[in-house]
């Protein structure tokens, strides 16, 4: 398939088939990391700058881990070492990053729309790993290929995303993309953390997890920022993890081989059980090896998307 | 009859070709255009195939100076009001440092002398309360001996409704009406975005229309308690056009201005293909629902808002090129109003008396203007439009060193050609 996008800001601009592409791409390698030599020079001397204006290990990891094994040189800038921290602009910054002329540019920022600013202003390939609330459609793709390499198809699925929607841009990706994709979605929330303009969401919202994880197939908990008991949204963490942490009675009102995810990192204890992120039903880690070989697959696409190669 | 010093020839006036004939700043006579005219020694002025306007009064506009002398200051912005069609300006009080003592209201009126001594009027509006602080009332009588025509908080609400009722009885001893910036300080402030559908699929913390409800609902109790008046500034959305219309059916003294803006544009823009995220529509109340959008509409041609303004709120550019979160909430507005609402009246939207009491008379008489109605003795306010002239919104084009607008690169119609100010050129 010739790719012909320039940047992933968030996946509704992904055809379903530009999707199974991304899954195809992803699946080949995957091959390679059963290797012992995990490397092949497909991007050999091309270059993606780690654009991290926000703390991240995990993303951040997975992007230099899928450039490398791809022979892409990677280069790392974290908000501490980019002067962003003495106060210059996005603007600035990002016409510094284009003189540097990169082949690919992987952005995490705190606001929503940043990575359209820079994608609006940048000839490379802007790849968008979390911008603010909006989207993080790296993490929606790596989400849905695990269950796809789980179930095959995900059309007719009951996915059921747990925790705080309204500050989530991996709910708000990964509602998109189910339900691109054929599932059905609930989300559940205490209504301090459910958008507020929920009911217009192609999904089933519930304030009550009882109900919410009755039939599902797969529970995607969120991650609970802790400063949200200090916003006012929550009581305390205690009574959040009483009435939203997943636990083993929740996993009784599933489905049987429901699948549990996480984006990670984990609360434990808080919005999951600690047994449960460790059970058979767990694809947390798999999560993970999936995000390297998407990651892969969409360097690969967004950088030899003229087709020269 | 007085002695004639300026003939407008040929203008035309709700259709009609008209000669108007000015003596000392004041109107004499408007009449039928004839042939032939004895002129003596008036300077005569042909108007022929221009429509004849009243200046207009924008009672909500930020010039900056003193202290963002970069965004725009008092000559700039004097100049965007000149060839906006505008007579009066109202310019608040959230300078650096703030418009809360006379010295600042005397600078900024000496500048207007020195770079517009014909106008535009300029009137300030002074502090509210000290520092905007919304702790201690400013001293208003001070500001009023020094020309404030008005007292605002406006960007910064008062948070305190004991002081809030403190400042608006003390501002009547003064003949003084207060502006309300009606926003909840504690939900979404300044968010610049609706909270709403739009909102919640682009990730960005919003303001609710509750925010600006909540207050407005607050202070159509305190303007009936106290039986004094209060104009609300920049009312955005139906739940306020809901509590205002009460209030006046009521017979409650309040008044509200409403902008261009949240007459022709809504929270989708945000959204639209090819302006997602634009930082020039992020405004403060921000740009609600078409519901809202047809309720203000509704609104302004019943009456029951009362007039419009600008809320000119000019930035530099590298501000607003900036993340949307980090960008400062406003657009500017003075060159582009008078194009914008007057579209609106030749595609039927807006009544054409409403588009005149809305920038002409209600505001005038709120806040105890002079205005120009065409009739003997009124100032000699008025401006010749061409109506059919197309310009498009560019850098170039405005007047303003604002260039935060959402219009550019639009193509609009009608311009000002001419300005006359108490019967003096001033463009």
């Amino acid at each position: 398939m010739k790719w012909l996008h320039k940047d992933l800001l968030d996946v509704s601009q992904l055809s379903k088939s530009e999707v199974m592409a991304i899954f195809e791409t992803a699946g080949r390698f995957q091959e390679l990391q059963e290797r012992p030599v995990k490397k092949v020079p497909t991007l050999k001397g091309r270059s993606v700058i780690l654009f991290f204006a926000e703390p991240s290990t995990r993303t951040k990891t997975s992007f230099d881990v899928a450039g490398k094994r791809l022979s892409a040189d990677t280069f790392s800038l974290a908000k501490s070492s980019s002067s962003l921290t003495k106060g210059e602009s996005l603007k600035d910054t990002a016409l510094t990053l284009q003189a540097m002329a990169p082949d690919a540019i992987v952005i995490r920022h705190w606001c929503s729309g940043a990575a359209r600013f820079l994608a609006d202003r940048l000839d490379c390939a802007v790849i968008n790993a979390g911008d603010g609330r909006h989207a993080h459609p790296t993490q929606a793709i790596l989400d849905s290929f695990t269950l796809h390499q789980e179930w095959g198809d995900i059309a007719g699925k009951t996915i059921l995303i747990l925790g705080d929607i309204a500050h989530s841009r991996v709910a708000r990706s990964n509602v998109v993309m189910l339900n691109k994709l054929g599932a059905k979605v609930r989300l559940c929330a205490p209504r301090t953390l459910m958008p507020p303009a929920v009911k217009s969401w192609p999904v089933q919202a519930y304030s009550d997890l009882n109900e919410a994880v009755k039939g599902v197939d797969a529970v995607m908990c969120l991650r609970l920022q802790l400063e949200r008991q200090k916003d006012g949204l929550l009581p305390d963490l205690r009574e959040y993890a009483r009435t939203f942490g997943l636990g083993q009675k929740h996993i009784d009102l599933a489905n049987p081989d429901v699948r549990i995810m996480h984006p990670g990192p984990m609360n434990r204890g808080v919005e999951i059980s600690s047994d449960l992120a460790d059970s058979a039903g767990s694809l947390v880690l798999d999560q993970v090896s999936s995000g390297v070989v998407t990651r892969m697959a969409l360097l690969f696409l967004y950088m030899t998307r003229k087709g020269e190669e | 009859m007085a002695k004639i010093d300026l003939i407008v020839r040929r203008a035309t006036l709700d259709g009609k070709e008209v000669d108007v004939f000015v003596s000392k700043g004041k109107i004499v006579e408007v009449k039928k255009s004839v042939k032939s005219l004895d002129a003596d020694d008036a300077k005569v002025e042909e108007a022929f195939g221009l429509t004849l306007m009243p200046s207009m009064t924008d009672v909500h506009v930020h010039l900056r100076e003193p202290g963002y002398e970069y965004k725009e200051d008092v000559e700039s912005g004097l100049r965007a009001a000149a060839w906006g069609g505008f007579s009066n300006i109202m310019c608040m009080a959230n300078t650096k440092p703030i418009n809360d003592n006379a010295s600042v209201t005397e600078m900024m009126l000496d500048k207007a002398r020195t770079y517009w001594p014909k106008g535009p009027r300029l009137i300030p509006i002074g502090a509210l309360t000290k520092g905007l602080s919304g702790k201690e009332l400013a001293p208003m009588a001070e500001l009023a001996e020094s020309g404030c025509g008005a007292f605002s908080n406006d960007g910064v609400p008062v948070k305190s409704t004991k002081i809030f009722r403190r400042a608006i009885e003390y501002a009547s001893d003064w003949n003084r009406v207060v502006i309300d910036h009606c926003e909840d300080p504690y939900m979404g402030v300044a968010a610049g975005v609706n909270e709403g559908e739009v909102s919640s699929r682009l990730g960005l913390p919003a303001q609710p229309d509750i925010a600006e409800a909540l207050q407005v609902g607050r202070d159509v109790l305190l303007a009936e308690y106290l039986d004094l008046p209060i104009h609300l500034a920049h009312i955005s959305c139906k739940k306020s056009v809901d509590l205002i219309r009460f209030a006046k059916e009521r017979g409650v003294k309040i008044s509200a201005e409403t902008t261009p803006h949240y007459l022709t544009m809504t929270e989708d823009y945000l959204e639209a293909e090819g302006t997602e995220y634009d930082t020039n529509a992020k405004v403060n109340p921000p740009l609600r629902t078409e519901a809202d959008r047809q309720s203000i509409i509704e609104a302004l041609n019943d009456g029951t808002i009362d007039c419009l303004a600008t809320d000119h709120a000019p930035h530099a550019t590298f501000e607003k090129e900036t993340e949307f979160d980090v960008a400062p909430c406003g657009i500017t507005g003075l060159d582009t109003a008078l194009s914008v609402t007057w579209q609106l009246v030749k595609d039927g939207v807006l009544d054409k008396d409403a588009f005149t009491r809305a920038w002409t008379t209600a505001p005038c008489g709120i806040f105890n203007l002079p205005v120009n109605t065409f009739a003997p003795g009124d100032p000699a306010d008025f401006f010749l439009f061409d109506e059919g002239e197309e310009w498009t919104v560019s850098n170039e084009t405005l007047y303003s060193k604002g260039k935060n607008t959402p219009l550019l690169g639009s193509t609009l119609k009608g311009r000002v050609k001419t300005h006359f100010i108490a019967g003096k050129k001033i463009v």
